[in-house]
């Protein structure tokens, strides 16, 4: 992306039809720390993988619970995700006060996408500076949405945003078309695999990732969304070494200290 | 009746009692909804479990009362999210206190008793009036059978005078069980002669295990 004539205000538009300051908003987007999403028929997961400015601070809250059937993670500046939530939480709120039923997935991620296309077309404000992956349940089923800072959102099988998504995109890409069918535990178990692609050689433990579920049982049940505690995401992860039986099992469990030091520092998630 | 055409309130009747004890709550009310001289209908709950350790019992306008209870759902579920936590009892007394008196000049026809365990886990009852007025005892009753039930139950539970040393805790000593037998016999003399207290009593009781709810039948006439 080249500095030019046209770039600096949003109300400005290029010669070849773009709005640049919206799609340098979504650079942002891909400064932040990865996160990934994923949904069968019945559930959908959340996982992102967590920074820390450095090793004395704790590290950057990803994730979000909107309503008891939905939730978002981020992945940018996390004080304009922080914003949005709030947003978001209002939103349902007001719905479920008005309506005496949950927001559906498809309209919470709409109410976003407007509130964001808002900031596209006015020459006072600025684009959001995060991309949210929306999660969550309602009566057609699970659903995962991308909303990125220029309006536009997708509803996605699984999705991967932040820096080195790319690689955790791949991964999914490999495997979504059995995800209609997994179980929640396969989910997860896919999420972490997902972001352990991101971490780039870094050992997954729960201290670098959050990881939030929201699904239906096969009962009818309903688990509403929450994160998954880290002792938890622990016994999952191991497990699931277990199960892979790497040979690369020569680093002994990191400790805090060498896990951040290899990472770059993603500055827009500080 | 009201001979005012303007008039947007009606009394659809009901009392609602609690007690506190050591660790424990006991929340009440009737299950009647009457307007005049009739009945709507004999299974109507007063009652609203506003947070695991947080009872809410109103008795009045059902309109305002659903409006009432709605808007202090919602915003629990709100501060869940900002806290990471539930709201404590003595929190939401006080946000129940500023909600109605934010109404102070229409204000919500509800006559609210709220009950519940405090930060301590010690059992707390808060008494209101229409407009926010509030105070925390250790029982009261509200509604339109408030005024046959306060008198014994200031009779069982009351402690002797404040002067008295060394102080007395409000709460009362009695167990848990005493104290929903207490309620169930304060109901069924309130029944017998106020006309809209009757059909069901719905009795709430919380304590550190969470919260039982039980149904008691009364006389339906």
């Amino acid at each position: 992306m080249f500095r030019n004539q046209y770039d600096t205000d949003v109300t400005t538009w290029s010669p070849a039809g773009r709005l640049f300051q919206v799609e340098y908003a979504m650079e942002a987007v891909k400064q932040g720390s990865a996160c990934v999403g994923l949904r069968s028929r019945t559930h959908a997961v959340l996982a992102a993988a967590n920074k820390a400015a450095s090793e004395l601070s704790s590290h950057q809250r990803k994730v979000f619970r909107v309503a008891d059937h939905a939730g978002v993670a981020l992945a940018g500046l996390t004080a304009d995700g922080r914003v949005l939530s709030r947003f978001l939480r209002s939103e349902c709120i007001n719905h479920a006060f008005v309506y005496d039923a949950p927001l559906p997935v498809s309209r919470l991620a709409l109410r976003l996408a407007d509130k964001a296309q808002v900031c596209t077309q006015r020459s006072w404000k600025r684009p959001y500076g995060v991309g949210l992956l929306v999660a969550g349940l309602d009566e057609s089923g699970a659903h995962l949405y991308y909303n990125c800072p220029s309006g536009n959102y997708f509803e996605y099988q699984a999705f991967a945003i932040g820096s080195r998504s790319q690689a955790a995109k791949t991964f999914l890409e490999r495997k979504f078309k059995g995800y209609d069918d997994y179980t929640p535990e396969q989910l997860i178990r896919d999420a972490l695999s997902a972001i352990k692609e991101t971490l780039q050689g870094e050992k997954l433990t729960s201290s670098n990732c959050t990881l939030a579920i929201v699904g239906r049982k096969d009962d009818g049940t309903v688990e509403p969304f929450e994160m998954i505690d880290a002792k938890r995401i622990q016994e999952i992860i191991d497990s699931m070494e277990a199960a892979e039986e790497t040979p690369v099992a020569a680093a002994e469990p990191s400790s805090t200290q060498e896990e951040d030091k290899g990472t770059d520092a993603a500055p827009m998630d500080i | 009746m009201s001979r005012r055409g303007d008039w947007v309130y009606e009394n659809n009747g009901g009392t609602c009692v609690a007690v506190a004890g050591a660790d424990y709550c006991v929340v009440a009310a009737d299950t009647r909804l009457s307007v005049g001289y009739s009945i709507l209908t004999r299974d109507h709950s007063k009652i609203c479990e506003l947070a695991d350790k947080c009872v809410l019992a109103s008795s009045g306008f059902q309109g305002d009362i659903k409006a009432l209870h709605k808007n202090l759902a919602a915003r629990e579920l709100l501060y869940q999210h900002q806290h990471n936590k539930r709201m404590s009892c003595p929190a939401m007394a006080q946000l129940l206190s500023n909600t109605l008196y934010y109404k102070r000049f229409f204000p919500y026809y509800a006559f609210n008793v709220l009950g519940g365990l405090d930060s301590e886990g010690k059992g707390c009852v808060f008494t209101y009036d229409a407009v926010g007025s509030y105070e925390r005892t250790g029982y009261s009753a509200q509604g339109t059978g408030s005024s046959l039930i306060m008198p014994v139950l200031d009779n069982q539970l009351k402690s002797p005078s404040p002067l008295l040393l060394p102080a007395r805790d409000a709460v009362t000593p009695l167990s848990e069980l005493e104290a929903v037998d207490l309620v169930k016999d304060v109901f069924a003399s309130a029944t017998e002669r106020d006309i809209y207290t009757g059909d069901k009593l719905e009795i709430v009781v919380i304590n550190k295990a969470g919260t039982k709810r039980e149904y008691i039948d009364l006389r339906k006439d």
